[in-house]
């Protein structure tokens, strides 16, 4: 049934060595149109490392990453992007001293039609659609609900709104593929629960595939549809959720690491 | 929005009226010394925006504008200088062709101040290449390194640049006229850059260059672009610096011109255009009031010797200084607007009313 | 060119390079560990030189007690450097401390003119260091010979510092994760304090034993040796002192043999330093010895 849909996303045997450390080893994973999967495991397991693989921050060491048919492992980050796949990060990567419109306006860049002589010289042709843009970016914070803080300074949102912009961010650069990393870190349960259903509807509204990576077992669980777990490097198991829960590959790999 | 857009025009435009209306009355009544000061400022203004622009704005380290001042410096003394004075200068070894054969008469002096920053944005070009596409402080060291190298080269290509003599009896082109003009549209051009989404991308890489590349903005093109405009400001500045003094050599352009830069970048604010350009006009007086100190001085019975290179002192120390205690400078990073004017001018009326 | 002259060539750029090796350590040290270019770094030689030289003509210290006492006021110069300019900074923008570091390198310079005055002075030297020596057919001068000598029993050390020491452990830790050094109760600031010290000896050392090699000292005679000095870590990549040490000889004898081929070049010398730059950040940007820099994402 998951093969009627578009395939997104490939990985194949994806493995990355750091001066002799093997991050990742043979890892593999499919994504198809609408998929909202979770990629779980213990600190360290390599799951960033992935995240980084895909979005070219990393180059991997042997593997082949398809995107949408066409190769893409080794491309540098800002060719990925403009291919349609965004990304948060971990440690908030804000641009803390932009307002938040801004943060939002930068992604638009890479699509803008005007040479830098335009911006310059204030053409009307770029006035226009410098006004084009920040009417966009309004209507996109307005829809995420970050409207009224358009103006605020990045870094002094509270980190809840922090990782909601991160989001905004990434969905300006219209992805059609969404990597998440660790969206509820810090956040409290109440926080939690309304990220939830904010990835959902964001999901929806803007016809996404998500990847995400999450500590929150009550997160994972609650949205995911489909769960990899990875630990040491390796993918161990795949799966949905019940059956994650319930393999003792899983639970071992968890016991041994934290809680 | 629209509406704003307009009144901020018309008020630029004003601005410019008024800029022309003082020039003119400072041709009338200023004496030469006040009028020297003024073009230097303005020079201070073309170059410290441009230098701007890559260090506060992109947030990349670069100690080049000496070496673009002097790139720009000696195309524009070689382009102008008339030929009977070619001859006279390069006594040494003749100057090379073709510029031994031809002199830009005076209505090109525009056409050569361009090339001037042509020919230094073609030199930012060459050294951003290799050190742009890294990450880390490689510009700092490359254009170090560029800015004494281009010493060398002036001191050592004798057919071109007439060595450590110099060129002397360069015509003086420049006055308040072309200085307050190209100031003004430097700060113009420069700062409607930065406002748009060009600058956004440049401040974005200042704030965080992965999470810029991961939002799609190209790290080299654009540092790369920052640096060239950079470079071309910087060699249009040494343009207009040489037919000011009438005179080019090496010595004009030293780190010491470099460092002047940077404390005018960091006292108006490290990514303020407009910062910047205060701070520029602020500096080329405080330079001339230092200059005072430095000489010898009178009081009564009492006499004082001279401390030549005590500014130098007092600047670099100021220097560390202000980016221990007052690392903002007077405007951070934030731009003087036409809507921050009007809100405090009515803010002022109100509070005396 | 003979045999005899080429190898007087390469004696002297051994002898160059040595001294670019001493300087090299210094810029590596701190910027494997702060990230940082420590641009004060060639004025520290330069006051080596000075302090030296008035230890010795002014005090009238032996000159052996005069050098030593010159190497240990350019260790506690350079940690002056390091606690007064540059720990403020540490956790500020990059561009900050850079600029700091700029105003730091301005402020001893013009501070040197204005007290000692750009005139350059006559450097005293042991007759050691005058003697001329005659290996395998060619005039070696003692310089030539004797500060290649010292200043590789003084990388000896250091290398036995670095890698065999409880202090060198702890300043290639710091290098590789602050942070994570703290938490294992080392005190990061005294690492970074005496790692100030160490490559502030070092360059103090080799600021003597330039003005043993160019006897007329001036306030600026750090800025180029210092320049060529940090190039020469690049080249051997940043953040390690082997690769210094090699990067060091190589900018030298490059140096020197480029300028005894094409003499008709000679003027230009300092340039060709910059061409080895940018060749190298062309062709292999992270040194001979270097690993990519890679930021962590």
């Amino acid at each position: 049934m998951e093969k009627h849909r578009e395939r997104v996303l490939s990985l194949e045997n994806l493995t990355i060595i750091f001066g002799g450390l093997v991050a990742v080893n043979d890892f593999s994973l499919e994504l198809y149109a609408g998929d909202l999967v979770g990629l779980i495991g213990p600190n360290g397991a390599g799951k960033t490392t992935v995240f980084n693989m895909i979005c070219g921050q990393y180059r991997p060491t042997q593997g082949r990453i398809n995107f949408k048919g066409r190769e893409i492992a080794g491309l540098s980050p800002d060719r990925i992007t403009a291919l349609g796949i965004a990304r948060t990060f971990q440690n908030i990567r804000l641009f803390g001293n932009l307002s938040v419109l801004e943060n939002v306006l930068v992604s638009f860049h890479v699509s803008l039609n005007q040479s830098f002589l335009s911006s310059m010289f204030s053409l009307p042709s770029y006035l226009a659609e410098e006004k084009r843009m920040r009417e966009k970016g309004m209507q996109l914070l307005d829809t995420l609900g970050l409207a009224h803080l358009s103006q605020e300074e990045a870094q002094s949102l509270p980190y809840g709104q922090q990782r909601r912009l991160e989001i905004a961010r990434a969905l300006a650069t219209h992805p059609s593929l969404l990597l998440l990393d660790e969206p509820a870190a810090g956040m409290n349960p109440q926080e939690t629960r309304e990220l939830m259903s904010f990835i959902q509807r964001v999901q929806d509204d803007f016809d996404l595939t998500i990847l995400l990576i999450e500590h929150d077992m009550k997160v994972v669980m609650g949205i995911c549809e489909r769960v990899a777990v990875m630990d040491f490097g390796v993918k161990i198991t795949e799966g949905s959720p019940e059956e994650i829960r319930n393999n003792p590959k899983v639970i071992e790999a968890y016991l041994g690491a934290e809680d | 929005m629209d509406n704003k857009i307009k009144r901020d025009l018309v008020l630029t435009c004003l601005l410019f009226i008024l800029l022309m209306l003082g020039t003119w009355l400072a041709q009338l009544y200023l004496n030469s010394y006040l009028v020297r000061i003024l073009n230097t400022a303005c020079i201070y203004v073309v170059v410290a925006v441009g230098y701007n622009l890559i260090n506060g704005i992109t947030g990349q380290f670069s100690l080049g504008p000496n070496g673009f001042m002097a790139m720009g410096g000696y195309t524009v003394a070689i382009l102008m200088l008339p030929l009977a004075q070619k001859e006279q200068v390069y006594f040494i070894e003749p100057l090379i062709y073709p510029f031994s054969a031809f002199t830009f008469p005076s209505y090109l002096f525009g056409l050569a101040l361009f090339l001037g920053g042509v020919v230094a944005a073609l030199a930012a070009l060459l050294i951003g290449f290799p050190t742009l596409r890294l990450r880390g402080d490689y510009l700092a060291i490359a254009t170090f390194g560029f800015g004494e190298i281009i010493l060398v080269f002036a001191n050592n290509l004798i057919p071109l640049t007439n060595g450590a003599l110099g060129i002397k009896g360069i015509p003086g082109y420049t006055n308040l006229w072309w200085t307050v003009g190209l100031a003004f549209l430097t700060v113009f051009l420069v700062k409607s850059l930065v406002n748009s989404s060009f600058g956004r991308a440049f401040k974005a890489i200042r704030e965080n260059e992965v999470a810029a590349e991961a939002m799609g903005i190209n790290l080299f093109r654009h540092k790369l672009l920052a640096f060239v405009i950079s470079g071309f400001c910087a060699g249009v500045g040494g343009g207009l610096f040489v037919t000011l003094i009438g005179t080019v050599s090496p010595s004009l352009f030293t780190f010491t011109m470099t460092f002047n830069l940077l404390i005018i970048i960091v006292l108006g604010g490290l990514g303020s255009i407009t910062g910047s350009t205060i701070t520029a006009v602020i500096f080329a007086f405080l330079q001339e009031i230092l200059r005072e100190v430095e000489a010898p001085h009178t009081i009564g019975s009492w006499s004082l010797p001279g401390i030549p290179g005590m500014r130098m002192v007092v600047f670099s120390a100021l220097l560390v200084v202000l980016m221990i205690f007052y690392r903002r400078g007077l405007f951070g990073n934030k731009e003087l607007s036409w809507q921050l004017v009007i809100d405090w001018v009515s803010r002022s009326k109100n509070g005396k009313a | 060119m003979t045999w005899v002259t080429f190898f007087q060539q390469l004696m002297n750029g051994v002898s160059l390079g040595s001294l670019y090796a001493l300087l090299a350590i210094g810029y590596t040290l701190v910027y494997g560990i702060l990230g940082l270019i420590n641009f004060a770094h060639g004025d520290v030689f330069m006051l080596g030189a000075y302090f030296a030289f008035f230890m010795i003509a002014i005090f009238m210290l032996p000159w052996w007690l005069g050098v030593i006492v010159g190497i240990v006021l350019c260790a506690i110069v350079g940690m002056t450097i390091e606690r007064v300019a540059y720990r403020p900074l540490r956790d500020a923008p990059r561009i900050s401390a850079l600029i700091t570091a700029v105003g730091v390198s301005f402020f001893i310079e013009n501070l040197g003119l204005v007290t000692v005055g750009a005139r350059p002075k006559g450097f005293p030297r042991p007759d050691l260091m005058k003697n001329v020596y005659i290996l395998a057919g060619a005039r070696i001068h003692g310089v030539t010979l004797w500060v290649p000598i010292i200043s590789l029993a003084i990388l000896a050390v250091l290398l036995f510092i670095v890698y065999r020491t409880k202090m060198g452990m702890a300043m290639r830790a710091v290098a590789k994760d602050m942070e994570a050094t703290r938490l294992m109760g080392v005190n990061v600031d005294r690492v970074i304090l005496l790692t100030f010290a160490l490559g502030s000896a070092l360059a103090g050392a080799g600021g003597v034993m330039w003005a043993c090699k160019y006897p007329q000292i001036n306030p600026l005679m750090g800025v180029f040796p210092g320049w060529k000095a940090f190039t020469a870590a690049v080249v051997g990549g940043i953040g390690n002192v082997v690769g210094a040490m090699i990067g060091g000889f190589i900018i030298g004898v490059a140096e020197i043999m480029i300028a005894a081929f094409f003499p008709s070049l000679t003027g230009y010398r300092d340039a060709f330093v910059f061409g080895i730059l940018i060749f190298f950040l062309l062709i292999k940007p992270s040194g001979i010895m270097g690993e990519t820099l890679k930021e962590k994402v």
